[in-house]
């Protein structure tokens, strides 16, 4: 039985609510969707992915870098493999590029060397210690004072988004119900029990919830006056490089790390762009996504020590991604404050990597904490593939488009992403609302001209299939309007006033 | 895959390619097809629904739709074919075309010569790298443009807008007609990159303050944009800490550049000019792929359509005359390069000449503003030719006709724009070729 999507109404109760649309709780309701219970999440955004999960470096890490024993050792190396698994089935694009860890003095070689004994202990594959030259063979464009590196030939690249909208898609086509545009404003706790949600869209009464909320989980926790973490958002800014450098690096390259953050990277994307960034300002607010000059001259000081011949002019875009810090460990784990509430909160790097393995953890807590699982008939672990007409070649090409003409016409002309790939994305299950929505599901409007031609193109088409006005679409976030009428401007009034 | 063969495919059907189908045509090719990605020709001009084109080839004043339909009414009365709703995938040296549209799906066309008219892209917010956040409201102006003269819908009540290309001063006065506010125009140069007309008919009747040497050093918004802070900034673009200043607005449009579109180009190892962003083309306007040819926004952003009408009439019957066989690539070994005072020249080489051919129009783009100035031509090394210009603006293209007897031999070819030792009162004419 298939689910839903969307800013509907919300059920009077369910078995299990999942708060945070992101990669984690996406990851958490696809792993209930096995089993014969109501599960319904719960998004303040009109799309999944609009956090955290949007905005990070799309890596899936090898594991070497944690510390023996922690959440974050253990889910990174077990949520790499299930990547490995998933993608393809879920339709998530994965890149396995490798990753390298570059050392520029005998100081440095001497981190990676504890780096890969550190990997080892976690159960990590592979991992070599590399010299300058093959290291330079590897990365032509490295920095030439490089000294040797730590090579991880499980890292590997993601897309983060379509990570999310995989499991979210996956989840809903086994029964799961996303709600959208649904915030919440209270637990209601009763004999130190959970027994509902409280939200902007109404009651849910439940007796277990997973608190996924990200950059909010700190205050979902203490609406069950749950008090013992809160949440830091850690900005990182990330310059975004057009695919015409893309051969620039081969690999994700990852400096010598300090005890802050992995540091600025150099890496490609899974699309074939390249990216330099993160760096790592703890700041105030959970929505301040604001990149700044010194933050940029900073991650390109930090990318050019990598590559020193960064290609600046090919920029495409520039944004900033907020970790939600809790301490040095993820924090997962049933409430003691109020039972049925378990915890999935402090996910910073590596978390996207980790999603799916959160999402094995919290259901046997749920477990744990009295939840009865029983493995339902007829779970679908894959999502139907969907056509990519740029990645297909020629003759496949015709075929689709005597299926459907609207693979004919091109709308994303950068990345040459048809009519019909947009119509899809957003008919889909976990369908596409916003024209950044679109974007993240299938490009159009990601590439070098930045949505400057088909970004209009695409509001159309967002607005024929969901049958809205022109002004009723949106960018991004729930008030992010696009465009007025003429009779809104001269009123002065109406929706967008 | 259906295949066709044609003497001459042009890939765009806004002013370069149709200019360059009829020339085409008329110079004898006998089957010429433009290939349009949208629904209908014309390009960008059919959103331009302002005044100003024309005056020169047309000697009126039109509308862009005016200017694009004189040429589509002339190409509808011939038989050059048009493939609308359209795009190009692949075009592959040897003139072989992949396109695809929805009601003849995927479809070859080879062609004996290929014309480069896919005009440009504007310039993003990630290329300029302004900081801030990323809220709905930030729009190029082009974009705007669109969805104002031809969808008729605004983006936003109260516009700041970005750098001050012409499609950016059009926008300030759209916006005002429409009933917005524009709150002002910030420029980072110490002068503005449009058109002075367009200074004068957009900005200053309507009141709108233009800021030079100012830079938008943020955008603010969560949702939708806020409001901009903006600084002052010295000669070196640097920003003059204790000069910001903020301004509320809703929308941001930016105006801060054209590039030539040139990724079909790129992925079939097209030599290009790093400078123009362009192809480096000879005067035929043949590309470093032979048989292949580039006019237009494509080839180098211009300022007047009435340019690139002309520009493209050059490529079209050039590739006419390819598709006979007639035009042999014939050298490109003589560099034409852009000296002191001057940024970019077009073409970049010569070929041999024609037969009788008199002279060759070159056109510039000046590297920075100046007063009365001298035009000069270097031929190996030696002045060879100078011409007087009254006033040079990076924004307003130079264009300048050098005789074929003083190009000569010369291996290497030089232009320079120096400041003139007296104030001119008259510029030399351009002579019109026959």
């Amino acid at each position: 039985m298939t689910g839903s999507f969307g800013a509907g109404p919300l059920p009077p109760s369910a078995d299990v609510v999942v708060i945070g649309g992101g990669v984690v709780g996406c990851a958490i309701a696809r792993e209930l969707s096995r089993f014969d219970l109501s599960v319904v999440l719960i998004e303040r955004s009109p799309d999944v992915a609009t956090g955290t999960s949007k905005a990070n470096s799309g890596i899936l890490h090898a594991g070497f870098d944690a510390e023996p024993g922690t959440w974050k050792a253990r889910l990174n190396v077990r949520g790499a493999a299930l990547y490995a698994e998933l993608a393809e089935g879920l339709g998530i694009p994965r890149k396995a590029t490798g990753a390298l860890v570059v050392a520029k003095d005998a100081t440095q070689m001497e981190t990676v060397a504890e780096l890969r004994h550190r990997g080892i202990d976690n159960g990590v594959a592979g991992l070599e210690i590399w010299n300058r030259d093959q290291v330079v063979a590897h990365e032509p464009n490295i920095s030439p004072d490089v000294a040797g590196a730590l090579w991880a030939p499980s890292g590997a690249v993601v897309c983060p988004f379509l990570a999310t909208v995989g499991f979210a898609e996956n989840a809903i086509r086994n029964g799961a119900h996303i709600v959208t545009e649904c915030a919440v404003i209270g637990l209601d706790v009763a004999d130190r029990q959970i027994v509902a949600v409280r939200t902007t869209r109404g009651r849910l009464a439940t007796r277990f919830v997973v608190n996924a909320a990200g950059l909010h989980s700190g205050e979902v926790a203490r609406l069950a006056g749950d008090d013992s973490f809160t949440i830091t958002p850690r900005r990182g800014e990330y310059i975004l490089f057009d695919r015409s450098v893309g051969q620039l690096v081969n690999t994700v390259l990852f400096p010598t790390p300090d005890k802050v953050s992995k540091g600025i990277l150099v890496s490609p994307t899974v699309h074939g762009n390249v990216f330099i960034g993160p760096d790592a300002i703890d700041i105030d607010d959970p929505d301040d996504k604001e990149t700044t000059a010194g933050g940029l001259a900073g991650i390109i000081a930090g990318a050019r020590r990598i590559v020193p011949a960064l290609p600046l002019g090919t920029a495409i875009t520039e944004f900033a991604g907020l970790r939600a810090a809790a301490g040095k460990d993820f924090v997962i784990g049933p409430s003691l404050a109020a039972r049925g509430l378990v915890h999935a909160a402090g996910i910073q790097s590596p978390g996207l990597t980790s999603a799916p393995a959160i999402g094995e953890v919290i259901v046997e807590m749920l477990q744990d904490v009295g939840l009865r699982l029983k493995r339902k008939a007829g779970f679908v672990p894959v999502n139907p593939e969907k056509p990519r007409f740029h990645e297909v070649d020629r003759m496949t090409q015709a075929e689709l488009v005597a299926t459907d003409p609207l693979f004919g016409r091109v709308i994303c002309r950068c990345e040459t992403i048809t009519e019909a790939e947009i119509v899809a994305a957003i008919q889909s299950p976990c369908g596409a609302r916003t024209v950044d929505g679109v974007k993240r599901r299938v490009r159009a409007g990601a590439g070098r001209c930045q949505g400057g031609f088909c970004g209009p193109r695409v509001t159309a088409i967002l607005a024929r299939e969901l049958g809205i006005p022109v002004t009723a679409v949106r960018k991004d976030s729930a008030d992010s309007w696009l465009f007025l009428s003429r009779a809104e401007l001269e009123a002065g009034e109406g929706a967008h006033a | 895959m259906r295949e066709f063969s044609y003497d001459v495919a042009i890939i765009g059907g806004g002013p370069a390619g149709l200019a360059a189908a009829l020339a085409a045509r008329e110079a004898g090719a006998e089957r010429v097809l433009i290939l349009e990605r949208d629904r209908e020709l014309g390009g960008i001009l059919q959103q331009c629904i302002h005044n100003g084109f024309g005056l020169r080839r047309f000697e009126e004043e039109l509308t862009g739709p005016g200017y694009a339909h004189r040429y589509i009414d002339l190409v509808k009365a011939t038989d050059i074919d048009v493939w609308l709703d359209t795009t190009v995938l692949a075009a592959e040296p040897g003139g072989v075309i992949t396109s695809v549209s929805p009601h003849a799906g995927l479809t070859v066309v080879r062609a004996k010569s290929v014309v480069y008219a896919m005009g440009c892209r504007e310039r993003t917010r990630g290329a300029i790298r302004t900081p801030g956040s990323r809220p709905a409201g930030v729009f190029t102006a082009g974009a705007a443009q669109r969805m104002v003269n031809m969808e008729g819908y605004l983006p936003g009540r109260e516009v700041v807008i970005v750098g001050s290309g012409d499609i950016g001063l059009i926008m300030a006065r759209r916006m005002t007609f429409e009933g917005a506010k524009v709150k002002a125009v910030f420029e980072i140069m110490p002068h503005s990159n449009g058109l002075t007309r367009n200074i004068v008919q957009c900005l200053e009747d309507f009141g709108i303050p233009l800021y030079l040497g100012h830079s938008v050093t943020a955008i603010h918004g969560k949702d939708r944009v806020s409001g901009v802070t903006v600084s002052k900034v010295n000669d070196k673009l640097e920003v003059i800490e204790g000069t910001a200043f903020d301004v509320d607005c809703d929308c941001v449009l930016l105006s801060v550049g054209l590039i030539p579109e040139n990724e079909l180009g790129r992925a079939a190892g097209l030599g290009l000019d790093p400078i123009t962003g362009g192809a480096r083309v000879d005067q035929f306007r043949q590309t470093s792929i032979p048989g292949f040819f580039a006019a237009g926004n494509v080839l180098h952003v211009h300022d007047l359509v009435d340019w690139v009408s002309e520009e493209a009439a050059i490529a079209g019957r050039s590739a006419a005359r390819h598709a006979r066989g007639e035009l042999v690539a014939s050298g490109r070994q003589r560099s034409v390069t852009a000296g002191e005072g001057l940024r970019t020249v077009v073409p970049q080489c010569l070929s041999a000449f024609e037969p009788g051919k008199m002279s060759v129009r070159f056109y510039f783009r000046a590297a920075k503003p100046m007063g009365a100035s001298l035009l000069q031509f270097w031929a190996d090394g030696a002045l060879a030719f100078e011409r007087k210009l009254r006033v040079v603006k990076p924004s307003e293209m130079i264009v300048a006709d050098i005789p074929v007897r003083k190009i000569g031999d010369a291996a290497t070819l030089e232009f320079r724009v120096l400041p003139a030792p007296e104030k001119i009162d008259a510029e030399d004419e351009i002579e019109e070729e026959a």
